[in-house]
């Protein structure tokens, strides 16, 4: 089997596998929302915290709620970042310094997982265990309560409410995520990663010289990492050290975790909604994309021209050997249309061009399929502006799914759409202009651009994958990054839950042959373009300068 | 609610062709387009004070993208002012005319309404008043110092001083300045028709009108603050469109802001590449950089959002329905259901007779003979199509009443409802033969009293044509003195000519039709049938109506409704979109928001298409605008950077002469593209019914996909033409 043969079919068992989960884990997640049951070990945690489960939030209640549990977060985290050398097994490494745990503990509570930090030498294994991987489980839950307060939004009539926050926190983390984690977590033990609270151990290599390796929980955090599309690995290297990511058969398996629910939120939103053709049509779109980026990237790194890649039949540097290029870049492809921002190759080695398609994913807002919950609200939002356009143009107040989109929803989508194209830009403009920041730059010239740009656009996209090359471990990138990603993360939750407001008190107006139909190819084709047409837009005059400005000949 | 009959959606048979009628006034003929005026190249030369005069920042503000557009101008030239090259100027001179061309097109749309508040202003003549005092005498009081509930004379010749209801007398009434119409209409007291408007002039008769009007509101008034939109508010599509609008804006200010650290940085990595008039050692220049920012925002919307809405409301005005609001133009558009008055919407306006069935062995032309004769004196709409039914159809000669010798007519009358002939005889004798035509009812008793009888099978007709939404006529013969029944004329409703098909494209559209008729149940149910409407509201009261509209409310829709009567009121207020007509009461007029001045309750279908054309331009030229940013940026980018970057000459896949001449053509691009649109945004984009996918379609190939090719072709013709001149060489 050659590696072309060896990539397609392991993308097209990915799409089968995916595809058959859609349904049936779709339809659970449903449940999950929609259950009026509290499990005994839910009904604890709500007595614990002091909520009302059967109490339904308004939508900035449900906001404040979202903040204040964030807030608290990112204080914990701080906290233990900064007090590890005080704590048990903390494997004698020194508390963070405070730019760094600044950044580090606002980059999981966001979901981005950016790491300014190597794991195996900056982090205890409490730190990595009570802190890092419990923000891995509650912080894609948060991205999910969000989507599903929206869909929410779009079902309910005549109401201000969007549901309980804390009980759609707790049912994630402890009907959803919990158990998949724990199974996938044994699966990949089986595989070959490790699990164990050892400290750094002196290894002899087999050419004889010594080496220092660190064990510790990998195989644990490994599974919620790439399944709550978080992406902060338990080593530097990510999913490319043989620990986390051990064979070609895991690296297919936490391709399938980091885009399960992603792809499978769609049918949950479709089943809520109460036509799952509209769940149907939004997955279509997502999945176009990714596998339209997918073609484009492998294609650009199997089609390179220079030496060294006509030499090895394609361009390979950076790329683990044991996953190949189709391998690699279907890993690259879904972690930049997500949120998780794992890598298993390193993305500043891409050709320009290659590289220029993950940049673009990340600016595509990641919505195909994007983060936990974050991936279908965004989607839902183009869904609305796209709606926008497309109902003017057969001549009625524009409506999606029932729900008129005036201009109070406009507002929220538009503010939405405005927010992370800002952060990015303004932090990449802001760091292009400053003499220290462009220093912190590996290489000169365009590709140097693009590493500061991929850097601002994973930080306000809360992706968390890195261009590497550049050096971000310094107060200003720690701060400025730290600033995009809660800036990336939050103020788009503000505008998706008053969007659900505005949304849940509209009574909807019914379906006739005047109404746009949104579950049909056509409308999955304009709301594809419009995604494509905003990024492309928004960020040509940046990628210009940067990846096409190295990349066209 | 007593005896409302909604029927289930019906699905109607196929009912054969009906005979061709005369032309109707106001009559739907086959599907067709909703067009404007044509765009007069002097208008636009008339228009361009109007359009400096709006750079006025003051004003311009209002309008985010192009207020824009002016900042950047004014900046430009200031920097072509310290550095004097010809291409700076060149730049300069098209971002003021892109600032001007967009008030252009405005002042145009306003241009237009401003020419009919004049013509309305001329019918506002300061006349003098006869009001009746308490006392019961007259004084007279200039007419603009009358109030609410004064009560004025006015007769033949005479201006109507203002606004009010006929509370005495009848008189025709000139309304042409107003509706245009120059046939007089009736006004008279009590009713549905004693409404007047200030400003029309009384022909005949006198009348005494209570003025309903409060000083200086009067109708005309109103009208001509409408036309010339004085106080046009914004829609609220509008408002939510500018709300994008405005949030591209900004996204597009970032995207060049904070190009320029990114441009400097590039340059500075280059040291050996001379400055170009786009690059220098401090970045992209100030002139190129507004360039840029100046074709990316989305001007060409921009420019032409409010002059899109003038003309909207301009386009009903030419079709002479006064909105008093855009929100309801807009509702229009939206409208889920549609209540249609039976008559005169759905059938012309009377019933009329389409078959002759004899009864008891007579001969099928005697009765039309018969059937002839007794309706010569009958002078309703009825009566005369009894006649040229006969005439039609059986040959019989019209006769004058004068023409037959010895017969003493009898008229129709509401008390009889009968109407007939005496033939023969001498004059004061009995009469040889008796011709009566009337309401089976009234007839069977005349037949009864004069010893006749009445053959089984008239009561069956009777019941069978009644029972099919018809009205049964008995037509008998006495002669001698012995009554007997000749046969029956059934009168039927008659649907207008394409009104089928006009429902049919409704129903694409996804708009209900329900038809309100004060008839019963069965006899709705076949008109409905043969129209093809959706529903049917039977026997309606205005109560019934009112409910009828609340409850399709409570589901979410929208209603559209037309009315002319007092008891309308209520249902024309509750409705989305109310159309009173013009010739009903004050009371309708003012619960409605919009009045139609023709009277032609079939412009309902007009105003909803002039709505969704409304919005449908609106997207359109957005989608077209958005894409139009894809060539400006190929244009544009290697222009820039090509210097710096060699490799993104690539992207210059027009072709371009030189960077100064790619920057120049998508700069004059974009401002001539505004020129352009200007006749498609006053005419609205052609609208033809059909359902929302296929419209979408149409539009996204036509506006998206033309608007990504057009500015490639537009650039590079552009460029073409101007690579010769100074500046852009």
């Amino acid at each position: 089997m050659n590696t072309t043969t060896a990539g397609l079919v392991f993308v097209v068992v990915l799409v089968g596998a995916l595809a058959l989960s859609y349904g049936p884990f779709g339809d659970y997640m449903y449940r999950v929302y929609t259950s009026k049951r509290h499990l005994r070990m839910e009904r604890a945690v709500y007595r614990l915290v002091g909520v009302d489960p059967e109490a339904d939030q308004r939508w900035s209640t449900y906001l404040r709620s979202v903040l204040a549990f964030s807030v608290v977060g990112v204080l914990f985290l701080y906290a233990l970042l900064r007090l590890q050398h005080r704590l048990p097994l903390s494997l004698g490494f020194a508390g963070m310094e405070p730019g760094q745990a600044f950044n580090t503990a606002v980059s999981f509570v966001t979901n981005t997982n950016w790491q300014s930090y190597s794991g195996e030498s900056t982090l205890g294994h409490l730190a990595q265990m009570a802190g890092l991987a419990v923000q891995n489980f509650v912080s894609a839950a948060v991205g999910m309560s969000v989507a599903i307060a929206l869909v929410r939004g779009l079902t309910r009539k005549r109401t201000d409410q969007v549901g309980n926050f804390w009980v759609d926190l707790t049912r994630t983390c402890l009907r959803i995520l919990l158990p998949v984690a724990v199974v996938a977590a044994v699966v990949l033990i089986a595989g070959g990663a490790i699990q164990n609270l050892h400290g750094s151990r002196a290894i002899t290599t087999l050419a004889g010289g010594t080496q220092r390796v660190t064990g510790g929980p990998v195989a644990s955090q490994e599974a919620i990492k790439e399944f709550g599309t978080n992406g902060g690995g338990f080593y530097n290297v990510n999913s490319a050290h043989p620990f986390e990511n051990p064979t070609s058969w895991t690296n297919w398996l936490q391709i399938y975790l980091l885009l399960l629910i992603g792809f499978s939120l769609p049918r949950t939103f479709g089943r809520m909604v109460g036509n799952t053709r509209q769940g149907l049509a939004i997955v279509a779109v997502m999945a176009g994309l990714l596998i339209a980026s997918f073609a484009v990237n492998a294609g650009f790194q199997m089609a390179h021209h220079g030496t060294v890649p006509s030499a090895v039949g394609a361009a390979a540097e950076g790329t683990e050997t044991r996953f190949g290029i189709p391998g690699s870049a279907a890993f690259a492809s879904s972690t930049t249309m997500t949120s998780t921002g794992a890598v298993d190759s390193f993305h500043d080695s891409y050709t320009s061009l290659g590289g220029a398609t993950l940049l673009v994913n990340m600016m595509l807002g990641e919505i195909a399929p994007g983060g936990t919950g974050s991936g279908l609200y965004g989607m839902l939002i183009l869904a609305v502006i796209t709606v926008f356009v497309a109902g003017l143009m057969i001549g009625r107040t524009p409506e999606y799914l029932g729900k008129k989109i005036g201009s109070r929803e406009i507002k929220f989508a538009s503010l939405y759409i405005l927010t992370t194209p800002a952060v990015a830009l303004i932090g990449t403009a802001a760091a292009m202009a400053r003499p220290g920041e462009r220093a912190g730059m590996l290489n000169a010239g365009a590709h140097g651009l693009s590493e500061v740009l991929y850097a601002f656009t994973s930080a306000a996209n809360n992706n968390g994958s890195a261009f590497a090359g550049i050096t971000v471990n310094t107060n200003w990138y720690n701060t400025a990054l730290g600033i995009a990603m809660l800036a990336g993360r939050f103020l788009p939750m503000v505008f998706v839950l008053g969007l659900a407001g505005s949304l849940a008190r509209q009574q909807p107006v019914p379906i006739s042959a005047g109404t746009l139909p949104t579950q049909r190819p056509q409308f999955a084709g304009m709301l594809a373009g419009v995604a494509v047409i905003v990024v492309a837009l928004t960020y040509f005059p940046a990628l210009a300068l940067g990846p096409l400005a190295e990349g066209l000949h | 609610m007593s005896t409302t009959a909604i029927g289930a959606p019906v699905s109607p048979p196929d009912i054969p062709a009906h005979p061709a009628h005369p032309a109707q006034p106001g009559q739907p003929g086959p599907p067709r387009q909703v067009r404007g005026g044509l765009l007069d190249p002097r208008q636009l030369w008339r228009s361009a004070p109007d359009a400096l005069r709006k750079l006025n920042p003051a004003t311009l503000y209002r309008n985010p993208v192009m207020f824009i557009v002016e900042i950047g101008a004014v900046f430009t030239t200031v920097l072509a002012i310290r550095d004097e090259t010809a291409f700076a100027w060149l730049i300069v001179i098209w971002l003021w005319l892109t600032a001007l061309f967009a008030n252009l097109a405005e002042a145009v749309a306003e241009g237009r309404g401003k020419a009919q508040a004049e013509a309305l202003r001329r019918t506002k003549t300061d006349t003098l008043a006869r009001r009746l005092t308490p006392a019961g005498g007259e004084e007279q009081v200039p007419a603009p110092r009358l109030r609410q509930g004064d009560r004025v004379v006015v007769e033949a010749g005479e201006f109507i001083p203002g606004d009010g209801d006929v509370v005495e007398g009848i008189a025709s009434v000139d309304e042409s300045a107003i509706t245009g119409e120059s046939a007089p209409v009736i006004r008279e007291a009590g009713g549905d028709r004693s409404s007047v408007t200030g400003g029309t002039r009384v022909l005949s008769d006198r009348i005494v009108v209570e003025i309903t009007q409060k000083p200086g509101e009067s109708f005309i008034d109103r009208m001509i603050a409408l036309v010339e939109g004085a106080n046009r508010q914004k829609t609220p599509n509008e408002i939510a469109l500018n709300i994008l609008l405005a949030s591209l804006t900004i996204v597009f200010v970032l995207a060049v802001a904070t190009l320029q650290p990114l441009a400097i940085f590039s340059k500075a990595q280059q040291p050996g590449i001379p400055d170009t008039s786009a690059l220098g050692g401090n970045g992209v220049t100030g002139i190129v950089l507004v360039s840029l920012l100046v074709c990316l925002i989305p001007t060409t919307i921009g420019a032409l959002l409010s002059a899109i809405g003038i003309a909207g409301m301009d386009r009903l005005v030419q079709r002479n329905v006064l909105a008093m609001s855009g929100r309801a133009v807009e509702a229009a558009g939206d409208v889920n259901t549609l209540l249609l008055d039976k008559t005169g919407t759905i059938t012309i306006g009377n019933r009329e007779a389409r078959e002759f069935l004899p009864v008891g062995g007579t001969d099928e032309h005697e009765l039309a003979r018969a059937a002839q004769l007794s309706s010569l004196a009958d002078e309703t709409p009825e009566g005369r199509s009894i006649v040229i039914y006969a005439k039609n159809t059986y040959g019989l000669r019209e006769r004058a009443p004068g023409e037959l010798t010895h017969a003493r007519f009898v008229a129709f009358t509401a008390q009889t409802r009968m109407s007939g002939v005496d033939l023969g005889g001498s004059a004061g004798g009995q009469p040889a033969s008796e011709v009566r035509k009337g309401a089976a009812s009234s007839v069977m008793a005349w037949v009864t009293e004069r010893g006749g009888t009445i053959p089984p099978d008239a009561g069956e007709l009777v019941d069978g044509i009644s029972a099919s939404g018809g009205t049964p006529l008995l037509v008998a013969e006495a002669t001698d003195g012995a009554a007997r029944v000749l046969g029956i004329v059934a009168l039927r409703d008659i649907v207008k000519q394409g009104m089928r098909e006009r429902f049919d494209e409704m129903r694409r559209m996804g708009i209900r039709t329900v038809m309100i008729t004060g008839d019963n149940p069965l006899t709705a149910r076949s008109i409905a049938e043969e129209a093809g409407v959706d529903d049917f509201l039977a026997e309606a009261t205005p109560e019934d109506k009112l409910a009828l509209i609340r409850r399709e409310q409570e589901g979410g829709k929208l209603v559209a409704m037309t009315g002319d009567g007092t008891n309308d009121a209520p249902a024309l207020a509750q409705a989305d979109v109310g159309v009173a007509m013009n010739s009903g009461t004050s009371a309708a007029k003012e619960a409605g928001n919009m009045v139609d001045l023709d009277s032609n309750p079939t412009k309902l279908i007009e105003i909803v298409e002039i709505g969704k054309q409304l919005l449908i331009t609106r997207g359109a030229l957005t989608t077209f605008s958005i894409a139009n940013d894809v060539a400006k940026y190929f244009a544009i980018i290697p222009a820039i950077f090509a210097a710096v970057y060699p490799g993104l000459d690539t992207l210059n896949i027009m072709r371009l002469h030189s960077p100064q001449s790619a920057i120049l053509s998508a700069v004059i691009f974009n401002a001539l593209v505004i020129i352009a649109l200007i006749p498609l945004a006053l005419r609205g984009v052609r609208y033809r019914p059909a359902s929302a996918s296929r419209m979408l379609r149409r539009n996204l190939c036509l506006y998206g996909l033309g608007g990504l090719i057009v500015p490639f072709i537009g650039i590079k013709l552009i460029d073409l033409a101007i690579q010769f001149i100074p500046g852009a060489r």
